[in-house]
């Protein structure tokens, strides 16, 4: 087990490296710089000082390899357009609020889609399998920067029950929260329903039944564990759907997020910035797949022997 | 059918078979007929429309539904209808473009690290899955930092990151084909690479492209949606569903039919694709249970 986990963690090394040079490069070599002759005119010396102060007069391989050296002390460089705080300060203000309103939506998701699945699953093509799974269609289908504004303009402005936005205290991470989640409660739904039926159709939950277990036990302790397989190998694709969605919702209900910052960054062409935060999604991405493949591992035996 | 002794006689081709088995599904024959409706509108309605997508009429303003403007009109006196119809021009246009790069190169590429196999292959799919960790959004919105207000570099945009998931189907159902007994013959009979790749393993994998291209134009649709809501993709006069849907959430208070009516068309036509996608899955595949 424990030389199954180094084997992974070691392995998305390179691959971390490996995104590191593509967006550096992919990003360095856009047209039109931050510090080009814009509208405003900027003196020359003003223009080569500012190219000094950002390390864009060295060569590029310089400048890479002085990036990549500044990664390893957590230096990810000055904001070209916000340098009160550098791109570090600025991911370590924003990335909590986006990190919590994610593990807010994934929670709701996981809740309500488990149930919803498990419980179609029990009795397939009756209402209680139809109705839950009509409406995982719909939340597949309704887009999240649909499904925002309706929910605000429902929940906020015309029964005045949740604020319209910002981000504080409780109420306000509501709406946020489902909008992020619901397309998300609709796959693991599906998920969960497709793999627990197939796990109830297996002979030892029959042999479960024979036995004379009840059927919760039969449900909770033998059909779940194999039966949720399908969803946790979705947490890694839905967390990174996760991480693009926080950039629309943080945008319909204005919260001060990295998602936001992010998007900010590519509209005002903030290089570092931008680079940054892509840098530290593919991290987190990275890092929460590795946390997948120990969940399966844990879960499914085969899984950890590499069979 | 069974009043026609002919189609026992010749039997049924895989495709005819498929046919048959589309039909006897009702979602995806309603997601066919809206998805008809829907392009013929966006083809057609633009010409029959009296309004432009652009002009304006300020004195008018946002003006709810009615006799002369189904639709309403925006903010700045547009009929909504027309921008909508024009906009699905755009969003239709860019699904059905991005999705042909993305077809393209994915198949070509699947194709070939299918053939070549052993170390090649292993590279080829290394770098599909160290380019698969990224969301593809933010690969997009990385190169729309490239492609500012460039609608066609757009396209190509979001086409150049969808292929990979086509790419790994394609090459899936190539390392199968290839033990097949036909393929082992042609190569006897000593085809060249090119023409075995081009004639005989595409075709065979046709059904699973055919299933994936239909799923793969609802999600650049929705892609290009997302990129446009967040100001990076379609920019304005023109109009595209996302960049409607974003004026729309903007002033939702006030006239919520601007997010109604451009949310309406991107959710029907992303249904009817979506259901059409899981039809043909079924009908081309019947051993893939829905699920």
């Amino acid at each position: 087990m424990i030389r199954f986990l180094v084997f992974r963690a070691l392995g998305l090394i390179p691959v971390f490296f490996i995104i590191v040079t593509v967006i550096f490069f992919l990003i360095r070599l856009a047209p039109g710089g931050p510090f080009e002759q814009g509208e405003r005119f900027v003196a020359p010396e003003a223009l080569e000082q500012l190219r000094a102060a950002y390390n864009l007069d060295a060569p590029l391989y310089k400048q890479y390899f002085d990036y990549v050296a500044g990664l390893f002390h957590g230096d990810l460089g000055p904001s070209m357009k916000q340098p009160s705080r550098t791109v570090a300060e600025w991911i370590v203000l924003r990335a909590p609020v986006s990190i919590e309103l994610g593990f807010y939506a994934l929670l709701f998701a996981c809740t309500i889609g488990l149930l919803a699945g498990v419980t179609a699953a029990l009795r397939p093509n009756s209402v209680t399998d139809y109705v839950p799974m009509s409406f995982a269609m719909i939340g597949i289908c309704v887009p999240n920067f649909v499904l925002g504004p309706v929910l605000m303009l429902i929940f906020s402005i015309w029964l005045g029950w949740l604020p319209v936005s910002g981000w504080g205290p409780p109420a306000t991470k509501v709406l946020p929260a489902l909008t992020l989640g619901a397309a998300y409660v609709a796959y693991i739904a599906r998920l969960a329903r497709g793999g627990m039926f197939e796990v109830l159709a297996q002979d030892f939950i029959r042999t479960a039944r024979a036995k004379g277990l009840g059927e919760a036990r039969v449900v909770l302790r033998h059909a779940l564990r194999g039966g949720i397989q399908p969803v946790v190998s979705f947490l890694g694709p839905a967390a990174a759907g996760l991480l693009t969605g926080s950039f629309v919702v943080e945008k319909i209900f204005r919260i001060p997020g990295l998602g936001s910052q992010f998007v900010e960054a590519a509209f005002n062409r903030d290089y570092t910035m931008l680079l940054g935060a892509v840098l530290f999604y593919a991290a987190l991405i990275l890092v929460f797949n590795l946390l997948v493949d120990i969940a399966q591992a844990l879960l499914d035996p085969r899984v950890r022997y590499g069979k | 059918m069974a009043s026609n002794p002919q189609a026992y006689e010749q039997g049924a081709s895989l495709w005819k078979d498929a046919w048959q088995r589309l039909r006897r599904n009702r979602l995806a024959v309603v997601g066919m007929a809206v998805l008809v409706f829907v392009v013929l509108s966006v083809i057609i309605g633009p010409w029959l429309s009296s309004y432009s997508y652009e002009t304006q009429d300020r004195v008018k303003g946002a003006v709810a539904p009615n006799a002369a403007n189904w639709f309403g009109t925006d903010t700045l006196g547009r009929d909504l209808l027309t921008r909508i119809l024009y906009g699905g021009r755009i969003s239709l246009m860019v699904g059905i473009a991005a999705t042909a790069v993305s077809l393209s190169i994915g198949v070509l590429y699947g194709a070939f690290a299918g053939f070549a196999g052993g170390r090649t292959d292993a590279l080829l799919m290394r770098i599909v899955d160290i380019l698969y960790t990224l969301p593809f959004t933010i690969i997009v919105i990385i190169l729309s930092v490239y492609f500012q207000k460039s609608l066609i570099l757009l396209f190509m945009a979001i086409g150049a990151v969808e292929w990979l998931t086509m790419a790994r189907i394609v090459r899936g159902q190539v390392i199968s084909l290839m033990q097949k007994e036909f393929i082992e013959a042609a190569q006897v009979m000593g085809l060249r690479r090119r023409r075995i790749v081009l004639r005989h393993l595409i075709p065979n994998a046709l059904g699973p492209i055919i299933v994936y291209t239909t799923l793969t134009i609802p999600q650049v649709m929705l892609l290009e949606a997302f990129v446009s809501f967040l100001g990076m993709g379609v920019q304005p006069p023109m109009s595209s569903w996302g960049l409607l849907i974003h004026d729309g959430a903007n002033v939702i208070e006030e006239y919520p039919w601007m997010l109604l009516f451009p949310s309406l068309a991107l959710s029907m036509t992303l249904f009817s694709l979506n259901f059409l996608g899981d039809g043909l899955r079924d009908a081309l595949d019947p051993r893939i249970a829905k699920d």
